[in-house]
């Protein structure tokens, strides 16, 4: 808190002053107390999730544009505008891609979310999470300033290209303080009665991505420790500016990225036994194949670009028995894996949307969303297993790029759907999904064409960068501009999507608690949740414990309109 | 709202030993990575035929062995700290807690003779730039080690007695930090 004294002049003319009684000439002094906005300092994880997911959906915007901007360069695939910056745009297309979006819009539904769903009062180490959003926020501020100041990799600022290292650490420490939060969230403030089976779905996903950020940010920050170090005292022992990519650009590729797309793909998870009215039967096989996805985390351990396997001519080139496990190996665990365990979560799907008598799904505006960008990120996935294989020469071509905002895009629109499912939670209010439906079928239409055209372009060769030689390749580049400019629609109407909603709440009446007739512990309490989100911790007894309780209650009526006494 | 019943009031759920796990598996891939990346280097170095540590430039190992050995002080103080605060003992705990900080004095004692001994500036080469990083690194988890230390002792001092958790997540701590120096102390003062 601020006190501010201010001093306000007597007035001229008084009472007192007309009766002649003598004037206090001297100021009056007020005291003005100014205090800064609770959201600034607030340790409730739902405005800490907030904060975040503000400033992802601001970061995908301007991500979005910045590719608009790479996409009109690249239509004629020669004359360049911004020839001095096209570095520059580069490296925001990739940190924005990866810090500006994906992490951040992953961190916010799981730190808004996670302690809701346990039936928790409060996130584990909140001050630690609060910690974490300034952290990535001025570590993201402080990257913008560098790469607007001629830094980044190939940047000719020495200084900026400094600032440009550290911001990517100040970033990646805000987002291993934001996972230790989120980790320890689960494993100690569960409800009494929720064993880690019973732990839903996206908190499952919650996890293993805080692990997952836990294992990989610290490599990526040791890393910079020593390109900062070098590249300040005019060293060239990791390759100068060019050396950033060679060191430490694995996190900004397949499979490192997939990280971040684990929420998503959770929210899918935790959307299906919702929408359609079943409890998942074998929890554990979905809980296995988001943890194998997070099998990724392994890929930027071992700090690899791209697994590649050898390939020649039709067969599998075992040349020797090292080979077997030199690349073999190292491409089944990082692209193989994660693939399959995108297969195993659809596999799952299939079984929760076949019919079942007497059962009605309901199907909300959220889960096209879930579904489409899941669906994006499994084609990402696919892609990185054909990246990897020498012998199709996609390396160094735009298909990479192609993967990257596949899996990035597909996990933003996602986590566009896990906000519209939980807007009831956060705000009180619940977008309405005739409104809904339309900005998912523009996301994934924004999608498919600012992506498939680069796996395309990739096999006839476009190298990645902005400067190509084969006119027929023009056409696939417009088809990817106008992708991006259909994305940068979604995100707008999706943010007028959030804003007419919240306006709209104050005419319509209350959205009531459990809007979308859901499953797990969030929806037991009052919508928008309160500060300490239960008033007493609630018992559980299965991990569909909502359902339990309307199964008691039918169970109740009926028996009581058996007997003919009231329910 | 629905009205599930309300459970028993949740049982302590060692929130700060899990944080402190997850801090030690931060620290443990901080280092391995940073030490990945010097073996990396000096492979690529020695196979190029140069020489990995500069002419002229010794690196001193009594100091380097007697952090190591100091280590193990550390490990057991802190160990010590955790027994006494388990039998409510809070003049041991505090005096277990002292000698803890005093043994990781040393030891940043001991890490600045090394800089001293091998007298290199940090501009003269990649070897120099990836020492004072990695060392660096180290120095700084010492650092909140010996703060986490001071806090721990502070709060026994002003008489939280019953919070023994932070006392064991402290020992996690040193234990980490022990192992960390230990993989630096092969890579960097014996390897080369």
């Amino acid at each position: 808190m601020t006190t501010i004294e201010t001093a306000e002049p007597a007035p001229a003319e008084s009472d007192d002053h007309a009766s002649g009684s003598g004037t206090d000439a001297r100021p009056h002094h007020r005291t003005v107390e100014v205090q800064p906005p609770k959201w600034l300092s607030s340790t409730d994880h739902k405005i800490i999730g907030q904060l975040f997911l503000i400033g992802g959906l601001l970061g995908l915007l301007a991500t979005v544009a910045v590719n608009v901007i790479i996409g009109i360069e690249r239509v004629d695939g020669s004359d360049v505008t911004f020839d001095n910056s096209i570095s520059q745009m580069f490296d925001a297309q990739r940190v924005g891609l990866v810090f500006g979006a994906a992490l951040p819009l992953a961190l916010a539904l799981c730190i808004a979310l996670v302690p809701l769903q346990l039936g928790a009062r409060a996130i584990a180490f909140p001050r630690l999470a609060s910690i974490g959003f300034w952290l990535w926020f001025g570590g993201l501020v402080l990257n913008i300033v560098a790469l607007a100041s001629d830094g980044g990799t190939l940047g000719e600022s020495a200084d900026m290209v400094d600032l440009f290292i550290a911001s990517l650490g100040l970033m990646a420490v805000g987002a291993v303080a934001a996972a230790m939060s989120i980790g320890t969230t689960v494993l100690t403030t569960r409800a009494p009665g929720m064993t880690m089976r019973r732990v839903p779905f996206f908190s499952w996903s919650a996890l293993i991505t805080s692990i997952a950020l836990v294992l990989v940010m610290p490599v990526f920050t040791g890393t910079l420790v020593y390109l900062f170090l070098d590249h300040r005292n005019g060293r060239t022992g990791f390759g100068g500016n060019a050396g950033f990519a060679t060191w430490a650009g694995w996190l900004f590729t397949q499979p490192a990225t997939y990280i971040f797309a684990i929420p998503a793909i959770g929210v899918f998870a935790e959307l299906l036994p919702a929408n359609f009215r079943k409890r998942t039967p074998a929890r554990g096989v979905m809980i296995f194949g988001l943890a194998l996805v997070g099998v990724a985390a392994l890929g930027g351990v071992t700090q690899q670009n791209v697994a590649r396997l050898p390939w020649s001519g039709s067969e599998l080139n075992l040349d020797h028995f090292g080979n077997k496990f030199d690349d073999l190996v190292p491409f089944t665990a990082f692209n193989v894996l994660p693939l399959l365990g995108m297969f195993v979560v659809l596999l799952m799907a299939l079984v929760l949307i076949k019919p079942e008598k007497g059962v009605r799904p309901n199907i909300t505006g959220a889960l096209p969303f879930a579904l489409f960008g899941t669906g994006m990120i499994a084609v990402g996935m696919a892609g990185t297993v054909l990246y990897a294989i020498d012998d199709l020469a996609l390396q160094g071509t735009v298909f990479e790029e192609g993967i990257l905002v596949y899996v990035v895009y597909g996990a933003a629109l996602a986590i566009m759907g896990g906000v519209v499912w939980w807007a009831p939670k956060l705000w009180g209010f619940a977008p309405a999904t005739a409104k809904v439906v339309p900005i998912a079928l523009l996301g994934v239409l924004a999608i498919v064409l600012a992506t498939f055209p680069q796996y395309i372009a990739g096999f006839l060769d476009q190298p990645a960068g902005w400067v190509y030689t084969n006119d027929d390749l023009s056409i696939w580049n417009i088809l990817v501009l106008v992708g991006h400019g259909l994305m940068a629609l979604t995100v707008l109407a999706f943010i007028g999507l959030l804003a007419g909603a919240r306006r709209s709440r104050d005419r319509d009446e209350a959205i009531g608690d459990d809007p979308w007739d859901a499953q797990t512990l969030e929806w037991t309490t009052t919508s928008p949740a309160p500060g300490d989100n239960f008033v007493d911790v609630p018992l559980v007894h299965s991990a569909e414990p909502l359902l339990d309780l309307k199964a008691s209650i039918n169970t109740a009526a009926n028996s009581a309109s058996r007997d003919g006494s009231p329910a | 709202m629905y009205a599930l019943p309300a459970g028993p009031t949740p049982a302590p759920q060692r929130q700060t030993l899990i944080g402190s796990a997850f801090a030690a598996m931060a620290m443990i891939m901080l280092a391995g990575g940073m030490l990945a990346v010097w073996l990396l280097q000096r492979d690529t170095t020695l196979a190029a035929g140069d020489t990995w540590i500069p002419k002229g430039v010794g690196v001193p190992e009594v100091p380097a062995n007697v952090m190591l050995i100091a280590f193990v002080g550390v490990c057991v103080f802190a160990q010590w700290a955790v027994w006494s605060a388990k039998r409510n003992d809070r003049d041991h705990t505090v005096f277990a807690l002292g000698i803890t900080i005093l043994t990781a004095l040393l030891i940043v004692n001991a890490q600045a003779y090394i800089y001293h001994e091998m007298d290199m500036g940090i501009a003269d080469g990649t070897y120099q730039v990836m020492f004072y990083a990695i060392t660096g690194m180290f120095l700084g988890m010492m650092i909140v080690g010996i703060l986490f230390s001071l806090v721990t002792a502070f709060r026994f001092t002003g008489g939280r007695t019953g919070d023994r958790e932070i006392v064991a997540a402290h020992a996690i701590y040193w234990y980490t930090t022990a192992a960390v120096f230990t993989a630096l102390w092969f890579v960097v003062y014996v390897t080369k």
